[in-house]
């Protein structure tokens, strides 16, 4: 009873943080609402004329949406760059901030699960999904398995931030026989969202762009390059405007890290391209497509050498300690790399796997305005999370922020 | 036998045979064909005369010996091509001679207009077999039990049986709703 | 068992009254009860209520008296198929009486058969194959047909990636699709290697006076937006002992099909006696659609 209660005034001073902002949070909040809204203007549009609104048509039925989802689930398993430091070696500039990997973890998946519900035909059958009052296709269906280990990742993440803010605004510290377990369970879990995911993509013998085993490693690597990247900019900005300390060495260690996964992403990338270009099958006309187009079809060609470039940039700015440690060239190298990840997965990666599609036949896809609406909306509606549950968090982290009359306990 | 009266009975039939109108091969096969005769065990659609030229005794009178010498038709059938081996084949190596009203085989017996493929079978023996087994040309009926023939000139014309190219039907819109 | 499964359905059907109202009202092809289950699991009353409501919506809706079933697959019976390319020109027919049999939708277009043309120079590559060919006449020369439509696998790739298990290979060899199931993942599409399966994008329309009656729940009943569809083999004529509408219209008699379960059908005699293929061999979905040369 007594946590409960805990628990409501947890909640209410939670709410009462939220109402308290500077002038730039108010706009920030402002800016997101008003994207949401054309978001969801857009939505009702696509609900009310189906996805005909989209690009998408059957030769290639998945496109924008699954991209963004593919690159969000990345984005969320990127939080094990931070836990993994954090808890399993103990090193102290990072643990300070690895709660905000968490929270950025719940805000990925909660966007890819918006993403996926503006992507199905049928979104009121979503139920269908549930186990026992639905029915989930086990073992087979490897979707199936992304749902359960997508949606346990993300309880598992919300369970974790939120028993650690509510024991810390109580004043007392999270019992480490429940809370270091679940955190070291969110490795293995954060690891699973993006192996099943690209199983998912690998399991199609239909799609020869796809249907190769190189999909899952490339998948890590790229997940861990551009989530951190989010988390580099968001912890300057903490440093700025709150009180949170974070040492340069955390933000540079995460950094460096970054160069490791993009150098093994871009040695992925490079083993594939050998392999379709040399072996000079009939599948090569997938990658073909990517990086010369087929035909007259080029129109995806400049964003692919977009994103390899800013790959490679990215790279070596992380991978210079000089220009790692540059704030410049360092937020220059966070964007770079999250367009150069964001291109090569999100479209990169759907749109060439289904051009030329299974009959041979070449459709050039390019998101829709709806789309690219729907997609703006969903992204702010992330934003927002984020904003919000770093709000919250920030002010516990510090210990500046707890029920009154309790001592501060870290 | 061999008189131009005859002859001219002769070509008249084959007036019937080589009239397919376009029709024909189109027409209402979608619902089951109508079967009228029954001949031996092949239930097949009554052979497709142009009107009025069956039967050929009609104007071949049987008393009258038929010419036999190869030659081009004047009086009757001249709009009739022949594009069926012509080289070494003429109207009398299929058309009977002795009964204008039915069709010859090699060794000399005669078959109704009804049982032409029999005739057609001597030559072309793989795509008879193939048609008895229902694998050569269309049959309407039911999978699992009865069926109908074809006889081959409901689709082949006996004198030009190649296969005439038909207008194709349009072509799927491309994605976008729009039309080619 | 059945018991507790009807008595929950009740009671979240009771629950779902004001969100099967909200459903409902979009002005659909076919409304399906918000909870309905998933149509392998009803009992034969269960779904003969369900039919009894889809007749009398459709019936309204379209203006005519429609029948529909569901009538299960016969014993003893694995349904075949053999397409004759040697004979195929390519005159399109089939596609559309698929469409006018089937009750596809006319605009937005959706055609369950593409007809490829291919070059004889250059065999089957589907890299330069054309679905869009126009011509005054077909066949055109140097130029070969294949219409490709599902292959009915007997390891189809599609069942094993639906999420919801919402389509499924029954006993007479035929994948079907559940629309009333199906939630528009379009996790099938991608997983077929043959382009067969097809997506509701838009509402489907249908003039009134071009809706076949005849429907199956499995078959030719009017979709919806935003489900899968894909051929049947006609599920609606075959159980009935009819030829689907693609055999019965194709004038050069390419189209074959029949019982591989009985040695006297005539797609059994092709596979005896013809030089058989199918598609994407390497993928090992072993289709049930055969291609071979009769000529």
């Amino acid at each position: 009873m007594n946590s409960i209660r805990l628990f409501a005034r947890f909640a209410l001073d939670s709410a009462r943080i939220l109402g308290r902002g500077n002038w730039l949070y108010w706009a920030w909040l402002l800016a997101l609402l008003c994207v949401i809204g054309a978001g969801a203007l857009a939505w009702v549009h696509q609900a009310q004329a189906g996805l005909v609104t989209s690009n998408m048509r059957d030769q290639v039925s998945w496109a924008f949406y699954i991209g963004n989802f593919t690159f969000l689930v990345g984005v969320a398993a990127a939080a094990v760059l931070l836990v993994i430091p954090a808890y399993v070696y103990d090193w102290k500039p990072i643990k300070e901030v690895v709660i905000l990997g968490e929270l950025l973890a719940i805000s990925s998946i909660a966007m890819c699960g918006l993403f996926v519900t503006a992507d199905v035909g049928r979104p009121e059958r979503l139920w269908h999904l549930i186990p026992v009052i639905g029915n989930l296709n086990l073992p087979n269906s490897i979707l199936a398995w992304d749902v359960l280990v997508l949606n346990g990742y993300g309880g598992l993440n919300l369970l974790i931030v939120t028993y650690l803010l509510f024991s810390l605004h109580a004043g007392r510290s999270p019992n480490k026989k429940i809370f270091l377990p679940l955190v070291l369970l969110s490795i293995p879990a954060a690891i699973s969202i993006h192996t099943v995911t690209a199983f998912l993509y690998n399991g199609m013998p239909a799609r020869p762009f796809w249907n190769t085993s190189i999909l899952v490693p490339r998948f890590l690597a790229s997940a861990f390059c551009s989530g951190p990247a989010v988390l580099i900019v968001l912890m300057q900005l903490l440093r700025r405007f709150s009180r949170f300390e974070i040492q340069n060495e955390a933000i540079w260690k995460v950094a460096e890290l970054m160069s490791y996964a993009m150098a093994l992403n871009l040695l992925l990338l490079g083993a594939e391209v050998f392999k379709e270009y040399y072996s000079n099958t009939e599948h090569l006309i997938h990658m073909r497509y990517m990086f010369t187009g087929v035909g007259g079809s080029t129109a995806i060609v400049p964003w692919m050498w977009l994103s390899v470039g800013a790959s490679i940039a990215a790279f070596l700015l992380f991978l210079v300690p000089w220009t790692r440690r540059n704030p410049l060239t360092l937020n220059l190298g966070c964007a770079l790399i999250w367009a150069g990840v964001y291109l090569e997965k999100g479209m990169g990666l759907v749109i060439p796997g289904m051009t030329p599609d299974t009959l041979g036949e070449i459709y050039e896809y390019f998101p829709s305005r709806n789309e690219l609406w729907i997609a703006a909306g969903i992204f702010s509606f992330g934003f927002l999370l984020f904003t919000l549950m770093v709000k919250v968090a920030t002010p516990i982290m510090l210990g500046e922020f707890q029920r009154p009359g309790t001592k501060l306990v870290h | 036998m061999r008189t131009p009266g005859a002859l001219a009975v002769l070509l008249l039939c084959s007036i019937a045979g080589s009239c397919q109108p376009a029709a024909s091969i189109d027409s209402g096969w979608g619902s089951a064909a109508p079967a009228t005769q029954v001949v031996e065990e092949i239930e097949v659609p009554p052979p497709p005369f142009t009107e009025g030229v069956f039967p050929c005794s009609d104007c071949h009178d049987p008393e009258i010996p038929t010419n036999m010498r190869r030659r081009k038709m004047k009086t009757a059938h001249q709009e009739i091509e022949l594009r069926h081996d012509q080289e070494h084949r003429w109207c009398l190596d299929c058309h009977s001679a002795v009964d204008h009203d039915k069709l010859h085989l090699a060794s000399g017996e005669l078959i109704d207009f009804t049982e032409s493929y029999k005739l057609c079978g001597q030559c072309h023996g793989d795509k008879y077999r193939d048609w008895r087994a229902g694998v050569h040309g269309r049959r309407s009926g039911s999978w699992d039990g009865h069926k109908t023939y074809l006889l081959c000139v409901n689709c082949h014309n006996a004198h030009a049986p190649a296969f005439q190219p038909l207008e194709p039907e349009s072509a799927p819109w491309r994605p976008h709703g729009g039309s080619q | 068992m059945n018991e507790t499964d009807s008595s929950r359905r009740e009671f979240l059907c009771a629950l779902a009254g004001c969100a099967a109202a909200l459903a409902g009202s979009c002005s659909e092809i076919t409304h399906t009860p918000f909870f309905q289950k998933r149509f392998r699991e009803l009992s034969g009353e269960e779904r003969a209520g369900i039919l009894a409501d889809l007749v009398t919506e459709q019936s309204e809706r379209f203006g005519k008296q429609v029948t529909l079933t569901a009538e299960g697959a016969r014993e003893g019976v694995l349904f075949g198929y053999a397409l004759d390319i040697s004979r195929c020109v390519g005159c399109r027919r089939c596609v559309y009486a698929c469409v006018e049999e089937n009750n596809q939708s006319r605009d937005p277009q959706l055609h369950w058969i593409r007809v490829l043309e291919m070059e004889k120079e250059k065999g089957i590559d589907f890299a330069h194959a054309d679905a869009y060919y126009e011509a005054e006449t077909v066949p055109r020369p140097g130029h070969f047909y294949l219409p490709v439509s599902c292959q009915q696998c007997e390891n189809p790739p599609c069942v094993k990636s639906c999420p919801v298990g919402a389509t499924w290979k029954e006993p007479d060899g035929i994948v079907v699709i559940d629309y009333d199931w199906c939630i528009g993942c379009r996790c099938c599409m991608s997983a077929c290697p043959y382009g067969a399966r097809h997506f509701n994008w838009g509402e489907p329309r249908i003039p009134d006076e071009e809706l076949n009656p005849n429907m199956h729940y499995l078959g030719n009943r009017p979709r919806m937006k935003g489900v899968v569809e894909k051929c049947t083999f006609c599920i609606q004529r075959v159980r009935n002992g009819r030829y689907p509408a693609c055999v019965e219209v194709c004038p050069v008699g390419a189209r074959k099909f029949g019982n591989l379960l009985d040695p006297s059908s005539e797609v059994r005699y092709v596979l005896e006696h013809k030089r058989v293929f199918v598609l994407k061999n390497e993928l090992n979905t072993r289709p049930r659609f055969f291609y071979f040369y009769g000529l």
